[in-house]
C-alpha cells in the first residue's frame, strides 16, 4: 500500500552535515518533497518532508531516521488553530497556498484540514485575531 | 396595523415577544406573507463581528496620592499610548494605538502584534494592565510620575466608545498590480489573485434598515457582548449613495458611533486584532433590534445576499489614489460562494467579517429579548436620512503660504 505522509524532522548538530535525505532514496524508494527547511544558529536542522511511498519501506526509513538520531513529529501536531482565538472570519482562506482551510457552505465556520497543511507559516501573520500558532 | 416601541416592550416584559434573527425573518416572510409576518413579528435582531478600526474606550482611573495630572504629560498602557489631552485622570485609548519601540512597517510587512485593540480586550477579560504615565506638576498636582497596575474592576468608569462601527456596505478589496500588497482589507495577491469582503451582509444591521427608519440616536444595542447605544451618526455616515431600488446602498453608507460600560462587556466579542502590514485594531460585536412597527420596516428586513451589492475596488491604485473607478459590483451571494468574476476571470473570495459570529450575535440579542432582560428604546433623534443632503466630502486641501 503506498502512503502520502507529512512530517518535521529535527536534526541534531551532529547530522546536519551528513547525508541523510538521499538514503531514503536509494534504500527504502521514497519519494520526497521538501516544504521547508532551516538551519539553526545552535547549528540544529528543521526539515518539512512529504514523503511517499510503500507503507513497509516507509516504515523502516522511518526507523532509519529515529536510529540515526532524527527526532520525528506529525506535521498536523505543528501548525495547530487556537479555537478560542478563531472568529471564523475566513481571511486565511485565500491566503493558504495549499487551501487547507475552507468555509463550510452551510454553517460559514471555516474549517482547517491540517492534513493539507504545509506548514509555510504565511497563515499566522495573517489572521487578524492570531488564532494560528506554529510549534517547531 | 402598526405597532409601536412601547406596545412590543409590553410583549417583551410578559415574555410573549415574537422574535426572530435577520436571516430566519427572509424565510418567514415567504411562507407567511409580509402583511402577516408585519403583524405577528415584534423584534429582528441582527449582527455584525468585524475588524473596526475607529473604536476606543476612554477610563478614569481614579486620583493617586498625591495627585497627578494625566492631561498634557503621557500614559502608556501595557506600553500603548493612550491620549492624555483630557482633565487629570482621563485617558483615551484607540484601537489603531501603538507602542513607541514597534517596528511598525520597518520589516515589511510588520506584524503589528500588540496595540491598542489588544489592551481593550485584556481590560475586557479582566487582566491586569500596566500604566506608566509622566506628568509635569503642578501646585495641586505635584507628581510626576506613576508606575502602577490597573485592573477594570477598579476604574471608576471604563467605557467603550467606538466613532465608526457597522457600516452599512463595504469594498470587495482586490489587487491588479504585479506585487502582493498588504492592506487593511488584508492580503490581496497581484492580478487580482484573489478578492476580500468585509460584511455580514444580510445579517449586518444598517442593511436590515436601510433608510435608518428605527436606529437612531439612544438606540439600546448589543455592543461587545454586553449593552450599549446608538451615540451617535458614525463619521464618514454617508446616506446619499446610490442605492438599488429596495434601499440597499451600493457602497459604504451609513455608519454608528457606539457607546456602552466596558465592564459588563467580554473579550469574546472584543478581539485585539493585528492586520499584518497595516496595523492595529479591534474586532467588535454589534447587534442592532429592529421593532417591527409596520410592514415597510419589515419588508426591508427580508433583505438577502442576493439583494446587497458591493463594488470591487483596486486597492493598489484606485483606493489609495482616492480615484473613484470600480471595476464593477458583486452581491454577497456571489461572494459567499466562494469567487467572483471579474474581467472574465474567476477570482476567489475570502471575508474579513465572521459570518457565524454575526450570527451567534443576533440569536443572543433574541434570547435577550425573548426573556425580557433587553427591552427597546425609542431613538431620541434619527440619523440622517438619505434626502438630508448630509454627505461624506474628501479633505480639502489648501497650500500653507510661508
Amino acid at each position: 500500500m503506498v502512503v502520502t505522509k507529512r512530517i518535521v524532522l529535527h536534526f541534531p548538530g551532529r547530522l546536519v552535515e551528513r547525508p541523510i535525505i538521499s538514503r531514503l532514496v536509494k534504500d527504502y524508494d521514497l519519494e520526497f518533497n521538501i516544504l521547508r527547511a532551516s538551519i539553526t544558529p545552535e547549528q540544529e536542522g528543521l526539515m518539512v518532508l512529504e514523503l511517499k511511498g510503500n507503507q513497509g519501506e516507509y516504515d523502516k526509513g522511518v526507523e532509519f531516521l529515529l536510529k540515526a538520531g532524527v527526532k520525528i513529529q506529525s506535521l498536523s501536531q505543528d501548525v495547530t488553530r487556537n479555537e478560542e482565538r478563531c472568529t471564523h472570519c475566513g481571511a486565511c482562506v485565500t491566503v493558504c497556498p495549499p487551501g487547507a482551510f475552507r468555509v463550510d457552505a452551510k454553517t460559514r465556520m471555516v474549517i482547517f484540514d491540517n492534513k493539507k497543511c504545509i506548514a509555510c507559516g504565511l497563515c499566522i501573520p495573517a489572521c487578524p485575531p492570531h488564532a494560528m500558532e506554529v510549534h517547531f | 396595523m402598526a405597532k409601536t416601541i412601547a406596545e412590543i416592550n409590553e410583549k417583551i416584559k410578559a415574555g410573549q415577544a415574537v422574535v426572530f434573527n435577520a436571516e430566519e425573518i427572509i424565510e418567514v416572510a415567504r411562507e407567511w406573507g409580509t402583511s402577516r409576518a408585519a403583524k405577528e413579528v415584534d423584534v429582528v435582531t441582527t449582527g455584525t463581528f468585524g475588524i473596526m478600526c475607529s473604536s476606543g474606550a476612554y477610563f478614569n482611573i481614579g486620583h493617586s496620592q498625591p495627585r497627578l495630572k494625566l492631561g498634557g504629560g503621557r500614559a502608556y498602557l501595557n506600553d500603548v499610548p493612550a491620549y492624555t489631552g483630557l482633565a487629570a485622570v482621563d485617558l483615551f485609548l484607540g484601537a489603531n494605538a501603538l507602542p513607541d519601540d514597534d517596528p511598525r512597517n520597518r520589516v515589511y510587512p510588520g506584524e503589528f502584534n500588540y496595540g491598542g485593540g489588544h489592551v481593550i480586550e485584556e481590560l475586557a477579560a479582566g487582566k491586569d494592565v500596566k500604566l506608566v504615565a509622566t506628568a509635569y506638576g503642578t501646585d495641586c498636582y505635584p507628581r510626576k510620575r506613576l508606575e502602577t497596575w490597573i485592573n477594570i474592576k477598579d476604574l471608576n468608569q471604563a467605557v467603550l466608545f467606538n466613532v465608526r462601527n457597522a457600516y452599512q456596505n463595504y469594498n470587495v478589496a482586490v489587487n491588479q498590480s504585479d506585487k502582493t500588497i498588504y492592506t487593511y482589507m488584508g492580503i490581496l495577491k497581484p492580478k487580482l489573485g484573489n478578492a476580500n469582503y468585509s460584511s455580514a451582509g444580510q445579517l449586518s444591521p444598517l442593511f436590515n434598515d436601510p433608510y435608518y427608519r428605527t436606529t437612531g440616536i439612544g438606540t439600546r444595542i448589543f455592543l461587545g457582548g454586553g449593552t450599549g447605544f446608538v451615540a451617535w451618526q458614525g463619521t464618514q455616515f454617508n446616506p446619499s449613495v446610490p442605492r438599488t431600488e429596495k434601499g440597499v446602498p451600493k457602497e459604504g453608507a451609513g455608519t454608528l458611533a457606539v457607546i456602552g460600560d466596558l465592564k459588563q462587556m467580554s473579550s469574546k466579542w472584543l478581539v485585539g486584532t493585528s492586520v499584518q502590514g497595516y496595523g492595529c485594531s479591534l474586532t467588535v460585536g454589534v447587534g442592532v433590534p429592529i421593532p417591527i412597527l409596520n410592514e415597510e420596516i419589515l419588508q426591508y428586513t427580508t433583505v438577502t445576499d442576493a439583494d446587497i451589492l458591493a463594488p470591487v475596488v483596486d486597492y493598489a491604485d484606485a483606493f489609495p489614489n482616492l480615484k473613484p473607478e470600480i471595476l464593477g459590483e458583486v452581491s454577497y451571494a456571489e461572494l459567499k460562494s466562494g469567487k467572483i468574476k471579474i474581467k472574465g476571470r474567476d477570482v476567489p473570495t475570502a471575508s474579513r467579517s465572521s459570518y457565524p459570529k454575526a450570527l451567534e450575535i443576533a440569536n443572543t440579542l433574541k434570547d435577550w429579548i425573548k426573556s425580557g432582560r433587553f427591552l427597546l428604546t425609542e431613538a431620541v433623534e434619527p440619523l440622517p436620512g438619505a434626502g438630508s443632503g448630509v454627505a461624506q466630502r474628501p479633505l480639502k486641501e489648501r497650500p500653507i503660504e510661508y
